[in-house]
Formats: structure tokens, sequence, C-alpha cells
């Protein structure tokens, strides 16, 4: 039948033909092309103007990069090693780097003990980064502060280890007491924590003589470099957290003294600049306190700093619960929850999900405000950097390639930190849909 | 009202504070094993620690001599760097014995803000700069001319006070940091750049090609830098005072770290016999050890060598001795006599 029909009709093809790519003008690269850059004369000439401005900011740093000098003792044995070619001097960097990272008086010989705080660091705030890992392993995030502390410092291990046992201490009075009410609870955990820690200066000195377990002890004064801004970021940025959710609940308090205080304290340190904090903090709290007791330094700009992301943060987080719609609130109170509960169970979860954004933003312009600690003579990456090595002779001058170092380094964490809450904010859904 | 108040609380808090740290600080120093002297966070050749984390510098120098005399060892110094506006306020509250900062010495500072200077250790200037193409060799000839200047600083003034006062015009191009002033210099944005000498000194040191720059011979302004402590401890004072002048003299006799241990066996220059310790009770005097100057000079050598390794002519920075030539060379380095 078959062999009868392709005889009789010849023009008909036996055989389906393969499909052909389309015409080179509607389809792959030279359509995206026309599509995305030549659409019409006008962005015609806005691509070829970029490409020329990206090529010619190419040509002028890419030789200089690449051409750049990694071995020299200083910045006259560079320009004599490049012989008056256009070149870097990254030598400074390999001869300098350490002081960068962990600024110029940390003992050289404890450097993997930062470098380790800091790996430990990327492993325990990963339980609470992704709720997908099991939540046991939240008590390695716990535990974190203390070994970071122990680690860093250095000293007796016993402090770390008695402050620990005042947490838990606090907290089995707490989840004792917490069945009957829940500030009753805290309140009663706070005090016997507190009452802990009066009594463990006193346990220190002799545990320290039954079993000397202690690091070489480093003091404040010692740390510096980019160390000091991921130890000021870290940390102000986790204790503000906290704080400024208590202060934007505190300011929708109906109770007037708390609400005020509030208000109080969020608009005075948002009316005043960081910089007029630290120098509080650095000059005129030395004024009050008698000269012998020196307050750390470290732990004065960390209550300085704190103070004031917990402002910022406590109105992101007034943001978000003043998003939520009223029947949130009203539907927690017809269930008969109370005032921890529903926060704790409904409006909080839902309000700081609307915040996210906020709360990475201020994170991320907080840890970029660390750097302003350098103007209290403290040796941050951005200290080091103005201080002591542009002022030594052999280096005086380098400024693009340390100035260009710190703003990479700076650049890999808010980077990494703005992409974390994107993704964050895509698992969570934050449009409400 | 209330301001003033509080001012007042701050001021009395602040003098109570300092009279209870400064009373006993020879005393507090020795039990601490430590001196605490308050330094620049890095000022090139005066003050900049070093790849190893260890400071030096011509200011830093003061401070490590102190600390031999004191206690014997010139490394038991712990710095404190300032900025500007904390040194004051750190040597007030005690938190350092001395300062050694590149700090002009004022009728204010002295007087007002009760500190005070126990002498000389540069005498520095307001002075300019300019491209050695520009053919001007002194700075009357600037009329016209637009000057590089910090703005908010005393330079400020004396460049106004100065170009009044020789009837000329200039054209100020205000800038924030001595790094951005370099840039715009050598971008050709003005024609002159003042600041102090030693500071346009180190800066023209980290040109590609210093050669090409002039340092015009006209200082217009005075800037005596000096070591100071807190007022009312003037047992301390004179050791800081005694420590420098001892460094100044031991250039003029001739003592250096070199000889110094030949000398100090005795000499029959009795001047020499009595500050080295071996004639006479001076270091008792102070209350220190009868070596102490042999310490002090042993931790960096006299101030001729001092001022050599860290901002004479041999290094980048290139300094001429000038004003801070001995007296007997036509400078202004006069120490009283050890007698």
């Amino acid at each position: 039948m078959s062999d009868v029909h392709a005889r009789t009709v010849a023009y008909v093809r036996e055989s389906e033909i393969p499909p052909a790519p389309p015409p080179e003008a509607v389809g792959g690269v030279v359509k995206w092309l026309r599509d995305n850059l030549f659409s019409n004369w006008f962005n015609a000439i806005l691509t070829l103007a970029s490409l020329y401005a990206v090529y010619w900011v190419l040509a002028q740093s890419l030789p200089w990069i690449l051409n750049g000098v990694w071995n020299a003792g200083s910045l006259a044995e560079c320009r004599e090693i490049l012989g008056g070619t256009s070149g870097a001097c990254w030598a400074v960097l390999s001869e300098r780097w350490n002081q960068l990272l962990f600024g110029f008086t940390y003992p050289s010989e404890l450097y993997w003990r930062p470098s380790l705080a800091f790996l430990l660091l990327l492993v325990c705030a990963a339980p609470v980064l992704f709720p997908a890992l099991p939540r046991r392993m939240l008590i390695l995030t716990a535990l974190y502060p203390f070994v970071a502390y122990f680690l860093i410092w250095g000293g007796s291990i016993w402090t770390p280890v008695l402050t620990a046992v005042g947490f838990m201490v606090g907290y089995a009075v707490y989840s004792r007491l917490v069945t009957q009410s829940f500030a009753m609870g805290f309140l009663a955990g706070t005090v016997a924590a507190l009452v802990f820690w009066s009594l463990q200066g006193y346990l220190v000195p002799p545990l320290s003589t039954v079993a000397p377990i202690a690091l070489e002890a480093v003091p404040s004064r010692d740390m510096g470099g980019f160390m000091l801004n991921i130890i000021l970021g870290t940390v102000c940025i986790s204790l503000s957290l906290p704080i400024g959710i208590a202060l934007a609940l505190g300011r929708q308090s109906s109770m007037p003294i708390i609400k005020w205080i509030s208000v109080i304290f969020i608009e005075f340190i948002r009316g005043v600049p960081l910089i007029t904090l630290l120098f509080v903090a650095n000059v005129v709290l030395a004024y009050f306190l008698p000269p012998q007791s020196n307050l750390d330094l470290i732990l004065r700009v960390v209550i300085m700093i704190t103070m004031f992301a917990s402002a910022y943060i406590a109105e992101v987080v007034r943001g978000g619960l003043a998003a939520l719609p009223r029947g949130q609130y009203e539907a927690a109170d017809s269930l008969g929850l109370d005032y921890a509960q529903a926060m704790r169970l409904i409006i909080l979860p839902q309000a700081l999900k609307i915040s996210i954004p906020g709360i990475v933003n201020v994170a991320v312009g907080l840890f970029k405000d660390t750097t302003l600690v350098s103007v209290i003579s403290m040796f941050d990456l951005v200290g080091m950097i103005r201080g002591p090595i542009l002022a030594s002779t052999d280096w005086n001058g380098v400024y693009w390639e340390l100035f260009g170092f710190a703003a990479l380094l700076f650049f890999v964490v808010c980077y990494g930190i703005s992409q974390y809450s994107q993704w964050l904010e895509r698992q969570l859904q934050t449009d409400r849909r | 009202m209330k301001k003033s108040v509080l001012a007042s609380a701050v001021a009395a808090t602040a003098i109570a504070a300092a009279g209870m740290a400064s009373a006993q600080t020879l005393q507090q120093v020795q039990d601490r094993g430590v001196l605490n002297c308050g330094v620049n966070t890095g000022l090139v050749g005066f003050a900049a620690p070093n790849a190893e984390g260890e400071w030096e510098g011509f200011d830093v120098a003061v401070c490590r001599a102190v600390a031999a005399a004191v206690l014997g060892d010139p490394s038991s110094v712990e710095f404190v760097s300032t900025t500007g506006k904390t040194r004051f306020t750190a040597l007030a509250s005690g938190e350092v014995d001395m300062v050694s900062r590149n700090t002009t010495w004022t009728f204010t500072r002295d007087n007002d803000l009760k500190f005070e200077f126990v002498g000389i250790n540069y005498y520095d200037g307001q002075g300019f700069m300019v491209p050695r193409a520009l053919g001007v060799s002194s700075a009357t000839e600037l009329d016209g001319a637009t000057v590089c200047i910090q703005t908010g600083t005393t330079t400020e003034l004396n460049l106004a006070d100065f170009f009044r006062a020789n009837n000329m015009n200039y054209d100020p191009v205000p800038i924030e940091t001595n790094a951005e002033a370099q840039q715009q210099y050598l971008a050709g944005a003005c024609d002159v750049y003042t600041t102090d000498m030693s500071g346009l000194a180190a800066t023209r040191a980290t040109f590609e090609a210093p050669g090409d720059h002039v340092l015009l011979p006209e200082v217009i302004s005075k800037e005596p830098l000096g070591p100071l402590v807190r007022h009312g401890d003037n047992e301390w004072g004179d050791i800081v005072r005694w420590t420098l002048n001892g460094l100044i003299a031991a250039e003029e006799y001739g003592i250096t770290s070199a000889n110094i241990d030949e000398l100090a066996q005795g000499t029959n220059n009795p001047e020499i016999n009595r500050m080295l310790g071996t004639e006479g009770n001076f270091g008792e005097i102070l209350g220190l050890e009868s070596d102490w100057l042999v310490n002090a000079l042993k931790a960096g050598g006299n101030y001729g060598e001092i001022f050599e390794r860290h901002i004479g002519e041999s290094t980048p920075i290139g300094l001429a001795r000038g004003l801070n030539a001995q007296w007997t060379d036509g400078g202004l380095m006069y120490s009283p006599p050890f007698r």
C-alpha cells in the first residue's frame, strides 16, 4: 500500500524532516543581543558607552594589579623593582597581613586561637542561620560565646566556665517558675544568675589553683585589625537583637513607665551620632571611673555600639509590629493567651519575618560602623592602616593597595550577610501570599 | 545652669582623679614595673610600630629613655596610642604617666589644661613645599598662588597672617587630611602645600620623585614639640625633664651608645662623671639608681643618635638638624648644666 502511495504521489514525503534551527536573526545569541543590548539606537549607544567604560576601567586597573610587586621591604624598594612602570605595591600586604588581620600587638604565636574561634563561629552560628540543621546543634551555639572568649582572651578556663554555669543556674530557676508566670520566672532567673556571678570572683582563684587549666592571657588592648571588627560586629549585633526587640515591645507597652523609658532611650540614642557615643566611652568615662579601676575599653565600646544598634533595631521591629493586622492581636487575645505567649507564639514570628530586610540593613551598617573605633585610637582594620602602617617610614604613601584590601574584606562579609538574608526571605516568603 | 553644674562636676572629678593619680607617679611606675607612655597613633619617623609590632620613632625613644632611667629596662613601656583629641584626657585621667606625642607647647596647654611641658625635643615650624618646576626660591614670591591647606588647624591662621603681613594674595584649596593633600598637590590642584616642616619632609619622602619638589627656607610659625606630664607631681616632672636634658647634654659632651661603657668607668671630665653617676649622687637626688642616665643613654643613644636614626638625613625622611642642632653648632638644643 505504501509502495503504491509513494509511487503514485511523488511529491509526498515518506518521512518527517528534522526540525531546523530558527534563523540566526530570531534566535540564539544574536536574538539575545538584539533584545537586551541593541533593541533601539539609544540602547545601542548606551551599550557601547558602557562597554567602553568597563574596558577603560579594566585597562587602567588590570595592568596595575597584575604588574604588582609582592616581595619588597619598602615602598622605595617597590618603585625600584617596578622601574617606572605602573604597578601595585602588594608587598605591604605580604609583609603586614598579620597586622591587618590581628593588630600589631597580638602575639604572633597565638594567631591560631582567634583563627580557630572564627572557624568555630561559622560552625556554631550555622544552626541559628539554617533551620534545616538538627536542633541539637543549638547547644554548640549556646556554648560558643564562652569558648570564643576563652580562645581569644585566654586566662583561666574557670572564668568562662563559671559564667556559663551562672546562666544555667538562672535558666534552672526560670524553668521552675515559668509555669506560674513568665515575668516571675524571668525576674527570679535573672536574680539567681546575678547572685551566682557576684560570688564567682571568690570561686575562680581557688579553682584555678586546684585545676590550673589556662591559656596565655591576652589583654584587650592587644586586640586589633580585622579581628577587632569581627569581634565588635558579632557581639554587638547578637546582643542588640534581643535588646532591640525588648525595646520595641516596651515602646508599644500599655504601661506608661516602661513605655516612656523605651521611647526616651530610643529617641536619645538615635539623636546622637555613634562617634559621640564612642568618645563618651573612651574619654568621659575615664574621668568618672577611679584611675586604677580601668573598665575594659573593648567592653565600654561594645556597650556603646550595642546601645546604638538596639535603638535602630527597635525601630525596625516596631515597623514590623505595626505592619501586622489588628486581627492578629485580637485573635491571640481571643484564644486566651497571655501577653508573653501571644508575643512569642503569634505576634513576634510574623513581625520579625517582615523586619528581616531592615534588621539585615542595620547589621551590615553596624558592621561597617565598627571602623569608627579607629578615631578613639583603637587599631581596627582601618585604624591599623591609617595609624601604624601608613606612619611607618617604609610604607608611608601606599594608599590604594591597603584600602583596596580593607574594602575587599568588608565586601566579602557584607555581601555574604546580604545573600543570606535574601535566601532567608525566599525561605520564609515574607510577602505573605 | 544645669549644664554648668554638670561641667564643673566633670572638672572636679577630673582634678580629683588627676590629683590622686599624680601624687606618687614614680612610686606607681616602680610598683607597676611598666611605664605607661602616650604616643601618636602613627606619625612617620616620630612614632609607629614596625613589622614585628615594636614601637619605634623619635618620640618613642624619649619614652624608652625614661623607662630605662626609672626601671632600668627600655622595653618596660606600655605604649598607649592617643589621637590629637584623646591625648590630654588620657594624661589627665591618669591612664598614662607621660605623653610624648609631637605636642606643641602653648600657653593654654601649659596653664589652662594643667599640664607641665618638661622641655622641647623638636623645634618644628610651618613651611612651604613647591614643585621645583615652579622656579620659586622664597615664600615671599608666592603672590597669587593656590595653596593646599588643612582646614581647622593653626596652620590655616598662620598662613593668612603671613600673606597679609607680606601684602600678598592667595587662593586656598581646603583639604581634610595629609593623605588627601598629597594626592591634591601631586595632581596639580595647588601650587603650594603648607604644613609643619617635618610633615612636609615626610610627605616629600613618599613621592616617586622627591627631587622634583623643594621646601622653601621660610618657617612662618613656632611649633616647639615636647613631652609633658601632669601638674602637681614635680618629682616625676623632674625625672622626665632631666632624662631629656641628659640625652641632649650627652650629645654635647660626646657621650654615645658606643663609648658609654668606657666613659661610665670614670673620666677626667667632672660633668660627665656627675651625669653617669661615678661622681656625686644625682640619681639619689631624683630618687633613682646612680646609673639612671647610663641606662637612659644605652636605650637609644644620645639626642643626636636618636635624631639621626629616626628622622635624620640618612633616613628617607631626611630632616636636617637646623634649629635642632646643639647650641654649639648654631641650633637651639641647650641643656642646663648637670651640677
